[in-house]
């Protein structure tokens, strides 16, 4: 295909040289110390997140009032939050695994949080949202322009929050507050629990819990982002860091110049590009099947296609 | 300047908000009106009594069936101009204009609003309430390179709109509930947050990761459906997003 990562103007390996981050940090800590350093030089003035219910208690205004309210979130169910300080960039670092509307706070960062340049994490989808409504500002009167960063992570899919409780407490036989890490890696499912415990599930388990809404995404890499960063195809501790956009390009230039990062070049590492590239093919191929499936859902009658 | 497109504004049963959104791009619209838009009508901007021929009208508001002159007047607009643009949620999906009942002065038996789509053909929808300053701003800009451009400018024009195009000729409604029908219910959403973020009256949250709309306070605008990336998603315009922008700031300097 030669499309599957997306425009790049360059590829790498890379981990934060921040050893205290690394340990909140799913893998190498890219997306916390990129927005800890653009906090820093004013690149932007907050950054859209997803953060736990421990943070939003602490820092409710932090946060959009949701419904069922703050102390009712569960553990391991993100909500998005607007975070200004290294602290709380910290609080929110790791990965989730389940759904967090992080767009849904874009318009609001630049109202009541009062944010003129706004970073944003998301996922490949969240991008393709933040450029849409760049593009065609619908209801996003003013935001195309404050958005400053915006930073895509790699996904295959995503699940509902009720799936991960059913891999973590049946599948995995945890408790979902006794977990301290989850993690897909190398063709698993990984649950770290807090007394050291791991359980590993095969990835197969997992196919039927996926959210249905990704079957039809045909982005792996986050195309649409300014940098995008995951773990596959670099070693363990490191992530493969795309750069995509101008201003990608100067956001990264100016955090490796202030040696923010460790760096090795992509080719240089194991497993490499071609893992990320096998992936990516992987979803675009299986998920392209599932829209031809579409065409003839029903009997003369076609589920949507959302693509133009 | 000679290679100007001209352009009218058509006020039906509105609340002026799309106006001054349109007012709102301040330099912008200048630069607008300087370079690629003769405006030729609109109601206190343009000295003139009757629709004369355009190349675009933007209409803002609904058609009140009950008055006359309004179906008159939505009737030239088809006729005197090449391409009309729907303007906004009323004009569009007949927005808060659906809840009249009448019985207000001084014509209480103006009662009955219809989106400009369910009276005449609509080539174009900006929907939203109201519309932002970007996207009308986007549209006419993209209007003139369609009109006015070289080959390519024409080609990523017909691009840009196509996705507003599709959405006139789709229907005269979209509320929360399109949401359900055409994204929810058919396994596209995927919780990004787009709604939400679009819906003026926040009447979406989200619950465990997926919208949830009161649909009491769900005003018909079309904002959360336009806005949805699964509603629609044009590969062909949306990865070029820098590019674009960059022309369209361009144009505008």
């Amino acid at each position: 295909m030669g499309t599957e990562l997306g425009n790049y103007k360059t590829c790498v390996s890379a981990r934060s040289t921040n050893k205290k981050l690394l340990k909140h940090s799913q893998d190498g800590g890219i997306v916390t110390h990129l927005f800890a350093f653009a906090l820093d030089e004013g690149i932007i003035d907050g950054a859209i997140v997803a953060v736990s219910k421990e943070f939003a208690l602490k820092n409710p205004s932090k946060c959009m009032a949701f419904n069922p309210t703050l102390d009712d979130l569960e553990p391991w169910r993100p909500i998005p939050a607007i975070v200004s300080t290294k602290a709380e960039l910290l609080a929110a670092a790791g990965t989730k695994y389940n759904i967090c509307p992080n767009v849904s706070l874009i318009k609001e960062a630049t109202r009541s949080f009062g944010l003129d340049k706004v970073g944003i994490v998301g996922t490949p989808c969240q991008m393709q949202a933040v450029r849409k409504l760049q593009l065609y500002p619908i209801g996003a009167r003013d935001v195309g322009a404050s958005i400053a960063l915006a930073v895509g992570i790699f996904c295959m899919e995503n699940f509902p929050y009720q799936s991960i409780v059913q891999l973590v407490e049946d599948h995995a036989a945890m408790k979902m507050e006794a977990v301290k890490k989850m993690e897909i890696g190398k063709g698993k499912f990984w649950v770290y629990g807090k007394r050291g415990q791991i359980v590993q599930l095969p990835l197969k388990v997992t196919h039927k819990y996926e959210q249905p809404g990704c079957h039809v995404c045909l982005d792996y890499v986050a195309n649409l982002a300014d940098i995008s960063t995951g773990s596959v195809g670099s070693p363990d501790g490191w992530s493969t860091v795309f750069v995509r956009s101008k201003i990608g390009d100067s956001v990264w230039a100016k955090a490796v110049a202030a040696g923010a990062f460790e760096i090795q070049p992509i080719d240089k590492v194991k497993p490499g590009l071609e893992l990320v590239s096998k992936l990516a093919n992987e979803k675009i191929t299986k998920n392209r099947a599932t829209l031809e499936e579409r065409k003839t859902f029903g009997v003369g009658k076609a589920l949507r296609n959302p693509y133009i | 300047m000679v290679d100007k497109i001209t352009v009218g504004h058509i006020h039906m049963s509105g609340c002026t908000g799309c106006l001054v959104s349109l007012a709102d791009n301040y330099g912008g619209l200048l630069t607008i009106l300087d370079r690629y838009a003769d405006l030729v009508y609109g109601l206190t901007l343009a000295d003139v009594r009757h629709i004369p021929k355009m190349d675009v009208a933007l209409v803002e508001g609904s058609v009140c069936i009950n008055d006359k002159l309004s179906v008159e007047e939505i009737k030239q607009t088809r006729e005197k101009a090449a391409v009309v643009v729907a303007v906004g949620g009323c004009a569009c999906y007949g927005n808060i204009t659906r809840f009249a009942r009448g019985g207000q002065q001084n014509q209480p038996a103006h009662e009955a609003y219809l989106p400009v789509g369910d009276i005449i053909k609509v080539d174009v929808y900006i929907p939203g309430c109201a519309p932002t300053p970007q996207q009308i701003r986007n549209v006419c800009v993209m209007a003139y390179l369609l009109l006015k451009g070289t080959k390519e400018q024409k080609e990523l024009a017909t691009n840009y709109l196509k996705p507003l195009m599709m959405a006139a000729q789709r229907g005269t409604t979209a509320c929360f509930c399109d949401l359900m029908t055409e994204v929810i219910n058919q396994g596209l959403c995927m919780g990004c947050g787009s709604c939400a973020s679009a819906c003026p009256v926040r009447a979406i949250t989200h619950e465990y990761g997926k919208p949830q709309g009161v649909r009491d306070l769900c005003i018909k605008c079309g904002a959360c459906y336009n806005q949805c990336p699964r509603s629609w998603f044009s590969f062909d315009v949306v990865p070029a997003y820098e590019a674009i922008n960059e022309a369209i700031m361009a144009a505008l300097q």
